[in-house]
């Protein structure tokens, strides 16, 4: 007989046995669970913690005694921990770990607010989440360049060194014409700058590309470091006093409470920053760019047998991700701060992380972005409140979530196959 | 080549006939000749000119991006978009044109599924509609058998005649004997990168063979009939996981004697390079126990496996047999570097690794310009033989051997040959895994065919080949008269991908 199927040969995972991810994940939730409502509990004191709706303790707000609820949302994250132990479908592994971990973060909250000074029991929401998403905006802008770079095979460890380019020559450029938007433009080519130094010797003459990131970090830090003492410093008024983009309010958005304050009454770049993620998302997932941008990651020689120019299409994004770091980094000095020293400070390396958190989707390293941003803020909020907590233990939160993260433990975290990977032909 | 021919294109490992391929898909530039289309000379930049001339090519290794769907690779390159400069890709009509085409050969594929969960087979076939969705005329197969099973090769045999009735043309290199006899109309030989002759496909076997390496070889392996002593290597019950965690061995017994070689059959990725891999020490077993001589040895580090006298030749000689940037001599000591006479405490003794490099070099055959030469700068057959070398220069107890003329030039392969069957008579428990079934047959006195992590049938030399190729296909032989169509498992398991009903069982192989 002829007539004979060709059997998969793809052999099913095995049975994991009891100890499946799910399971692992629930006995953590489990334990997180228990502690808050034991711990957080007892710390928690009789008070109101206010939850208020507005920038300050005045207004609306959600109130609920501190003990209460510390052992309330830690029970809902045991109960969350329990389900999953207990065996739970795969489908609803997001949705109860988002609930559980939430919970776990409000049962927190709880305490801490609650046992905050006399007269400081109160937490303002529209603080917390318009400085979340203020702190979040260059991580967004960063982890997106790093999506259009490493998706298409080259990494990219010079996000930072783009960001601070961008942020210098805004500045610079900015304040010399006094216009704003000769300012966005020279930041993005400030951005591209850094880049084309990155593609050129990372596609062009194959050199290690982690290494070659740090470099061009490192030129960076020195060229506008230098720039800003012998430029800058010297007449700031003429050089270092860019135009900043003010707030615009959306019509009838801005007045939904909370949300509007917060996201709808931003700048340019909180604007611009939230858009970029939704259309590199579509771009890279339902148009041709982004197909060949992906086979180009993945698999640069079966792209090229399909006629894909696979280096062309490197160095597109490869310079396109400059100039988003490069708009990233004017998001501080036309918006927020005149220029200084080395003023991303490290972000640029937080946003390599949020991309692998992220698992290098746009949407994705949105809301990693947004998770470091809220650990960030969150820290700000608890110094403000004389927390027990010293403040340097959330500053760590998205480092360890981080290394969590790559080392596989939000499930497996799977890099484009060719990132990283210089492509010779033959 | 005409409208509507096979044309086989034969030629040793490494005679120039990937190159030329490459060079007719516009992928590598002449340095000089040129190429002619209808009469017209054609200038290829670039695959995509090759495309436009009609020009398709099947690659030995698969040009699929494994994350992708059936019809995303398929529409890679040549996208059907809308929605203007924006280019929003077009799915269903890319999902239609992949139905239509399958639908028009007879090749049937899942729009939908993902490469990297399809079977060798079925991937196969995806390359082909890829190539027939761009309207190829001329179709080039580089080493399509290479990785499947007899059935499979039966089935695209079976494609090929209809794709050539349909008109189109084909090229189909290999460098297996049968096949280009079965199917093709015209045979061109290349050897170095020369045309050395065309045959018709009434030419012998022992014509083509000659004619391919330039003189007559022989296909067989000599030998005397092996006479087993004890039981050297006992595998019993082993469980072992690949890479990604999945289960690529699964419950394993084998026995391995002083004195007889035990061939190990199978298509790539049944659990063979796992299954050795444990018994090095290079991978967790996770049940059942492999002793030597009586000794359990699972959970030792490799270093022990080999000192306790196993010989092992990697599959990969690049990646783990050989320093490519290190000297031959040096390579030939990797295993007992730190031992006398070659080191002591910790210095190395250069003279006494020099010394014995030079006698390596001599008794194995090594084509080297020197012993100070980086290994990475031979041949790959002189590469194996530095290995074949360094492992047999140990006395043994057992020698495992994988894929051991693999990439390596006629010559080499009977050298090799001759010193496994060798290594056998001075009565060392062998085992060899290859698949090349012609190599397993020729070697082994005991055939085990691995299928899905088991060993699914042991069987001798002398089993017809279609036996042994229904069992690397899972069909056992009590099941086969009922029926492949209605084997377990076999057309039920992969939806929408089924093989189309191929003319019959002839066995071409050996017309």
């Amino acid at each position: 007989m002829s007539t004979m199927a060709v059997e998969d040969v793809a052999v099913a995972p095995v049975d994991e046995g009891f100890w499946t991810r799910t399971r692992k994940v629930g006995a953590v939730l489990l334990g997180l669970g228990l502690l808050a409502a034991v711990l957080f509990g007892a710390l928690a004191t009789g008070e109101q913690a206010r939850f208020t709706l507005s920038e300050d303790s005045a207004g609306a707000a959600l109130k609920i005694n501190g003990t209460f609820g510390a052992i309330l949302f830690g029970i809902i994250t045991t109960a969350a921990g329990a389900a999953m132990l207990a065996g739970l479908p795969k489908r609803w592994f997001t949705l109860v770990l988002g609930v559980g971990l939430v919970a776990f973060v409000l049962s927190f909250l709880c305490w801490q607010v609650s046992a905050a000074p006399a007269g400081q029991n109160f937490m303002p929401l529209v603080n917390i989440l318009r400085g979340t998403f203020i702190l979040a905006l260059p991580l967004i802008f960063g982890a997106l360049a790093g999506v259009l770079c490493e998706r298409s095979g080259v990494v990219n460890v010079a996000i930072e060194g783009q960001l601070l380019m961008g942020a210098f020559s805004g500045a610079l450029f900015g304040s010399i014409t006094g216009n704003v938007w000769v300012g966005l433009v020279a930041a993005a080519i400030g951005g591209a700058f850094i880049s084309l130094l990155l593609a050129v010797f990372a596609i062009r003459y194959l050199v290690d590309q982690v290494v070659m990131g740090i470099v061009l970090n490192l030129l960076a830090v020195g060229v506008t470091g230098f720039l800003y003492e012998r430029l800058m410093q010297t007449d700031a008024e003429k050089y270092n006093s860019a135009p900043r983009f003010s707030s615009w309010e959306i019509p009838l958005l801005s007045d939904i409470p909370v949300l509007g304050p917060a996201l709808f009454s931003g700048n340019l770049f909180l604007y611009l920053g939230l858009l970029l993620v939704l259309v590199i998302h579509i771009a890279l997932f339902r148009t041709r760019w982004g197909l060949r941008t992906r086979s180009v990651g993945e698999h640069p020689t079966a792209a090229d047998t399909l006629g894909v120019k696979v280096l062309r299409l490197r160095y597109r994004n490869v310079l396109l991700a400059g100039v988003v770091a490069g708009i990233g980094g004017a998001s501080y000095t036309l918006a927020l701060y005149s220029f200084t020293k080395n003023m991303i400070g490290g972000k640029g390396f937080i946003a390599l992380a949020a991309l692998i958190f992220g698992r290098w989707s746009p949407t994705g390293a949105l809301l990693a972005a947004l998770f470091f941003g809220f650990a960030d803020q969150l820290a700000t909020y608890l110094g403000a409140i004389n927390s027990v907590i010293p403040s340097q233990f959330l500053a760590m939160l998205p480092y360890l979530a981080t290394i969590l993260a790559v080392a596989g433990l939000v499930g497996r975290v799977r890099a484009p196959a060719a990132d990283g990977k210089p492509y010779i032909k033959g | 080549m005409e409208p509507g021919e096979i044309h086989a294109l034969l030629g040793e490992n490494g005679a120039g006939k990937s190159t030329l391929m490459n060079v007719l898909y516009g992928l590598y530039q002449p340095d000089e000749g040129e190429i002619l289309v209808d009469g017209q000379p054609l200038k290829l930049k670039g695959p995509s000119d090759a495309i436009a001339a009609g020009i398709g090519m099947v690659h030995q290794h698969f040009m699929l991006v494994p994350v992708f769907t059936v019809a995303e690779n398929i529409m890679l390159g040549a996208e059907q978009v809308k929605g203007g400069l924006a280019g929003f890709l077009d799915r269903r009509r890319a999902r239609r044109e992949v139905a239509e085409v399958s639908e028009r050969y007879n090749l049937r594929v899942d729009p939908d599924a993902v490469i990297e969960d399809l079977p060798v087979g079925i991937q196969q076939r995806v390359e082909i509609v890829k190539a027939l969705t761009r309207d190829v005329d001329l179709l080039i197969l580089d080493e399509p058998t290479a990785v499947l099973t007899p059935q499979e090769t039966e089935e695209l045999l079976t494609v090929m005649r209809s794709l050539k009735a349909a008109g189109k043309s084909i090229v189909f290199i290999t460098h297996k004997l049968g096949e280009v006899k079965a199917i093709a109309d015209r045979i061109t030989v290349i050897r170095r990168g020369k045309t050395v002759g065309t045959a018709s496909p009434e030419a012998s076997r022992d014509e083509l063979a000659a004619l391919m390496v330039g003189r007559s070889v022989r296909l067989t392996v000599d030998k005397v009939p092996a006479t087993p002593g004890r039981p050297v290597l006992e595998v019993s019950g082993l469980v072992v996981d690949d890479d990604r965690h999945i289960r690529a061995v699964d419950g394993v017994d084998l026995t391995v004697h002083a004195g007889e070689v035990l061939g190990v059959a199978g298509v790539q990725g049944n659990g063979q390079t796992e299954l050795i891999e444990a018994i090095m020490g290079l991978r967790p077993t996770l049940a059942g126990t492999v002793t030597l001589d009586g000794q359990p040895v699972h959970g030792w580090s490799t270093k022990k496996v080999l000192r306790a006298g196993v010989g092992y030749v990697p599959e990969d000689r690049s990646v783990d047999g050989l320093v490519k940037e290190f000297s031959v001599a040096e390579n030939l000591v990797l295993d007992i570097y730190d031992r006398p006479p070659f080191g002591k405490g910790l210095a190395l003794k250069p003279d006494a690794i020099a010394t014995s490099a030079k006698e390596r070099i001599e008794q194995f055959d090594v084509r080297t310009s020197s012993a100070e030469a980086p290994v990475g700068t031979l041949s790959g057959g002189n590469q194996q033989k530095v290995i074949v070398a360094r492992e047999l220069s140990r006395p043994l107890k057992l020698f495992i051997a994988a894929q051991p003329t693999r990439g390596v030039d006629v010559g080499s392969i009977e050298f090799i040959h001759s010193r496994v069957i060798r290594e056998r008579d001075v009565g060392t428990a062998v085992m060899v895994v290859s698949s090349e079934l012609d190599e397993v047959i020729g070697l082994a006195d005991r055939i085990a065919v691995m299928y899905r992590g088991r060993v699914i049938g042991i069987v001798g030399p002398d089993t017809p080949r279609e036996e042994i190729g229904l069992l690397m296909a899972g069909i056992t032989p009590d099941a086969a008269p009922a029926g492949g169509a209605t084997a377990p498992g076999a057309a039920a398991t992969d939806g929408g991908t089924a093989a189309p009903a191929a003319g019959g069982p002839a066995n071409e192989d050996e017309a």
